[in-house]
């Protein structure tokens, strides 16, 4: 049954075999760029198993000790796995103790592939989804231990390699500006956040950010509802 | 920051990520409903968590001595090839060189 369930699952995560091991490997030689010995991307890359996260802890292990900023950004830039769990309620349900390590490794790509790919009838679901998670942290893992690994043996000038993070995110930019219509949530997050730094400063401006992108929201959600009634 | 410290934010990091992952498994066990606001959140917040990710990402770029041009030069041309290959890994690689190249060569003064 497993191993049935593990062959249906590997080539749905192929694709995301090559994306995690390219990301993870520039993610791993980005930390031991920075100084970070291997066991960081491992234990990163192990345990908050979010891509994206991840990238910005690098940045919070370089500036000043702020454990509560860490977790109130990690709680806003994770907040979108609140509705991957409230997709998946029913999803998981009956999956026994696989359950807890479902939720605990529901990164954007699991989530995609579990939400969208109903396994053939004779594969178990759970073991299905299971294996989908399971493969995707593993090339996940092995990348960014092997990058940070190749960052002992190779040495060149490193500078500016901190842009892959950048380059990412407005690379995912443009993918959700391409797939939706509604442009307005991606124009407040960008807005709101300028508004904020400017406002506040660099160094203090992601808080006040969140809280403004999601009151935005809230107002803006409320303003569509009177409209619709009109 | 001493190690302690950075066990201790990796720790906050990964709490929070848990806390994101598990809350609404805790919150609707068994066929619950969530409230329309919260379902209304989940369809907008991430595209506005992406764009407030590329702002964070130049947070500091904005206010040296370039303000943000070797940055803004890279972001155009990763737009362009996107747009033309659409190809994530490719854009993602060949932007990240670009960047490297432009700030060890043309605006070396200033970014070391």
């Amino acid at each position: 049954m497993k191993r049935k369930a593990l062959k249906a699952a590997f080539p749905y995560t192929l694709p995301i075999c090559v994306g995690f091991l390219f990301l993870g490997i520039s993610y791993g030689f980005l930390m031991r760029s920075k100084g970070f010995s291997f066991v960081y991307p491992l234990c990163t890359s192990l345990f908050i198993f979010a891509g994206s996260m991840e990238f910005v802890t690098v940045e919070l292990l370089l500036s000043a000790f702020h454990p509560l900023h860490a977790f109130l950004l990690a709680l806003m830039v994770n907040a979108r796995h609140l509705f991957y769990g409230l997709s998946m309620l029913q999803k998981y349900r009956g999956t026994g103790w696989k359950k807890l390590y479902l939720i605990f490794g529901m990164c954007d790509e699991s989530f995609s592939i579990n939400c969208t790919v109903t396994p053939p009838p004779d594969v178990d679901k759970g073991w299905f989804m299971f294996f989908v998670t399971l493969l995707n942290h593993i090339y996940w893992v092995t990348g960014a231990t092997l990058g940070a690994l190749l960052g002992y043996f190779i040495h060149f000038d490193t500078t500016g390699i901190e842009f892959v993070m950048t380059a990412l995110f407005v690379v995912m930019f443009i993918n959700q500006w391409e797939e939706s219509k509604d442009h307005r949530p991606a124009l407040a997050g960008l807005g709101c956040s300028l508004l904020c730094l400017v406002v506040f400063g660099s160094s203090q401006f992601i808080v006040p950010s969140m809280a403004l992108i999601v009151l935005s929201f809230l107002l803006g959600r409320r303003k569509l509802e009177q409209e619709a009634n009109q | 920051m001493t190690t302690t410290q950075s066990i201790l934010t990796i720790l906050a990091v990964v709490l929070a990520t848990m806390l994101t992952r598990f809350l609404p498994f805790l919150i609707f066990p068994e066929g619950k409903t969530p409230p329309a606001p919260v379902t209304y959140l989940g369809t907008v917040l991430p595209y506005a968590v992406i764009g407030l990710l590329v702002v964070y990402c130049l947070k500091d770029a904005v206010f040296t001595a370039w303000h943000g041009l070797p940055e803004l030069i890279a972001i155009a041309f990763i737009v362009v090839l996107h747009k033309w290959r659409k190809n994530t890994l490719l854009s993602i690689a060949a932007g990240t060189v670009l960047y490297m190249v432009l700030v060890q060569n043309f605006f070396v003064s200033i970014t070391t």
